[in-house]
């Protein structure tokens, strides 16, 4: 088995999802291969080399691949994919872009967020929002995958880096190009991979009011998430949303404060440790998931809490 | 400019889904369906590409079998000119619903592909770019703004950290994400005149495509159903769990 793993990356970090995925490459493969794709990306590409465990890096480091585009990393994975049996990436939006593509290049078929490795060829998946698990055989000689970061623990651990082999590539079509990116910008833990995360809902009625969520995760070290309503209402930005159609998130604490708890929430946000749901609906649906509810009004509650965690 | 809406019918959105019992798959006997939320947003950008006077047919294509008329006919009422059923009883995966799909392309040549980013069944978020992989086309995945300038649309798409933006050649295929705009509902005269608007259905067979099975699915389970918890009477209370026996703080 050899397989090759996609790193995201913006140039100067990789994803922290390059630790889940590590893990998960790992269990397909004791040498699996790391793609590394950009312009001045040595320090990722030496950050990938300095994760325990990695063996293969490769770095293709080109002013061209500043911004690579679908098109662009589809070609590169597809012109090394015969010397592979596997290719995957995170289940992020950047490999859920890219993976369909080079899959349908190389005529094989593709599993999408895979939870769970069997064995080489049979993986577990969520579908139906989380509502039921798939356990597939993948019939191809190439396995093209995105991983369910969440499924698997990050190696945390370093190593001396292994050595980073220069690959290079030309890339012709020009169909597509970047214009440019707008990344919402926090000093908070990022969502994906919080230890705490705290989301409100349409129950926190406004922007302005949201701010208090924002103190909730504050007093928590805790990252801010939120349910599609707060985001079609233009509580906060679309990506914080978590659900089926947003992020999945696994923290060790998950607090819900105004979030009724619809399927689509539920999906992206279930596997967490311990769920708190704060709601003045005592029919909710988020209590019968939650392991401790409280409710009540959550102007008045959260405010308490908040108190409580600045006294502790 | 001519515009293809690629649709599907899956589960309404609201129903709790429930596994079966031999554990082949999820109920859909007696189950309400309805369109793929995501479709009915790529449905809606298409008809106000033609309301901005940019795209002049729209044409709403599913593979599927004869329920799927229904979808069609539902597409049809919220303003598409007409529809095209590729017919097909079994259940397909992404890759061959996309080759069907690139035959439709082919035939039809549209400028654009309009389609959802992901249906709400599979969740496999595969078939858009999979389609634009083998029409070698640009693709615009997770679309929440959309414009179209002389021979390229700029698409705003929604990625992990923020907006990313991009500009395509057309012909291209973009996918929508659930802010791209709010879909509208189809009216009563609408849905009359839906009726009498062209529906062809192509028996995928003919065609001419010899599909290969890439994945088989081995079974469908429940997942790991969560323990009902406690409610508490404050937030000392709370606290006092969260501390000491959940051990989270």
């Amino acid at each position: 088995m050899s397989t090759l793993v996609i790193v995201e990356h913006n140039n100067t970090h990789m994803h922290t999802a390059t630790r889940n995925t590590l893990a998960a490459a790992l269990e397909l493969d004791k040498n699996p291969t790391f793609l590394v794709v950009g312009y001045h990306c040595q320090t990722v590409a030496k950050e990938v080399a300095s994760l325990e465990g990695v063996q293969s890096v490769w770095c293709l480091d080109s002013p061209e691949f500043e911004h690579p585009l679908a098109e662009q990393l589809c070609d590169v994975v597809v012109s090394k994919a015969s010397s592979f049996d596997a290719i995957i990436a995170p289940s992020s939006t950047f490999g859920k872009n890219l993976l369909p593509r080079i899959a349908a290049k190389l005529d094989v078929g593709q599993v999408s967020d895979v939870s769970k490795i069997i064995d080489d060829t049979t993986f577990e998946h969520p579908i139906y929002a989380g509502n039921a698990i798939e356990t597939v055989r993948i019939l191809d000689p190439i396995r093209v995958m995105t991983i369910r970061t969440i499924a698997y623990n990050p190696v945390q651990s370093q190593q001396s880096p292994c050595s980073i082999e220069t690959i290079h590539h030309d890339f012709a079509n020009r169909n597509s190009e970047f214009v440019k990116q707008e990344l919402s910008k926090s000093e908070r833990p990022e969502l994906g991979n919080a230890k705490i995360v705290v989301s409100g809902g349409r129950g926190l009625q406004s922007a302005e009011k949201f701010k208090l969520v924002e103190e909730l995760a504050d007093a928590l070290g805790a990252a801010v998430g939120a349910s599609r309503a707060a985001v079609d209402a233009g509580f906060v930005p679309n990506d914080y949303q978590v659900g089926q159609t947003g992020k999945v998130v696994a923290p060790m604490l998950y607090i819900a404060v105004g979030i009724s708890g619809a399927v689509q929430h539920l999906a992206g946000m279930k596997d967490s440790k311990v769920i708190v749901a704060i709601n003045k609906d005592e029919d909710a649906p988020i209590f019968q998931i939650a392991n401790y509810g409280l409710v009540g009004d959550l102007f008045e509650l959260v405010p308490q809490l908040i108190e409580l965690l600045k006294n502790r | 400019m001519k515009i293809l809406v690629a649709v599907k019918r899956v589960i309404d959105p609201y129903v709790k889904v429930r596994v079966k019992s031999d554990n082949t798959g999820v109920e859909t006997q007696n189950i309400k369906m309805a369109m793929n939320p995501f479709d009915e947003i790529a449905i809606e950008e298409a008809l106000r590409l033609v309301e901005k006077k940019i795209a002049s047919e729209v044409i709403a294509v599913t593979v599927g079998d004869d329920s799927s008329q229904e979808t069609l006919r539902h597409a049809l009422a919220l303003g598409a000119d007409r529809a095209i059923l590729v017919k097909t009883d079994t259940k397909l995966e992404s890759l061959n619903v996309a080759k069907l799909l690139k035959r439709i392309v082919d035939d039809e040549k549209p400028n654009l592909v309009l389609m959802g980013k992901q249906s709400i069944d599979g969740d496999n978020n595969q078939t858009p770019q999979m389609l634009a992989a083998l029409l070698d086309w640009p693709q615009g995945t997770f679309a929440s703004e959309l414009s179209v300038q002389d021979n390229s649309i700029i698409v705003t798409r929604e990625i992990d950290g923020g907006l990313e933006t991009i500009k395509l050649r057309l012909p291209a295929v973009v996918s929508t994400d659930l802010r791209l705009n709010e879909p509208r509902y189809a009216s009563l005269p609408n849905i009359m005149k839906a009726k009498r608007k062209p529906l062809d259905i192509i028996e995928s067979s003919s065609l001419g495509l010899t599909m290969k099975q890439h994945i088989e699915v081995l079974n469908v389970k429940a997942p790991a159903t969560r323990s009902g918890g406690v409610k508490l009477e404050s937030v000392a209370a709370l606290m006092e769990k969260l501390q000491h026996e959940a051990k989270v703080l």
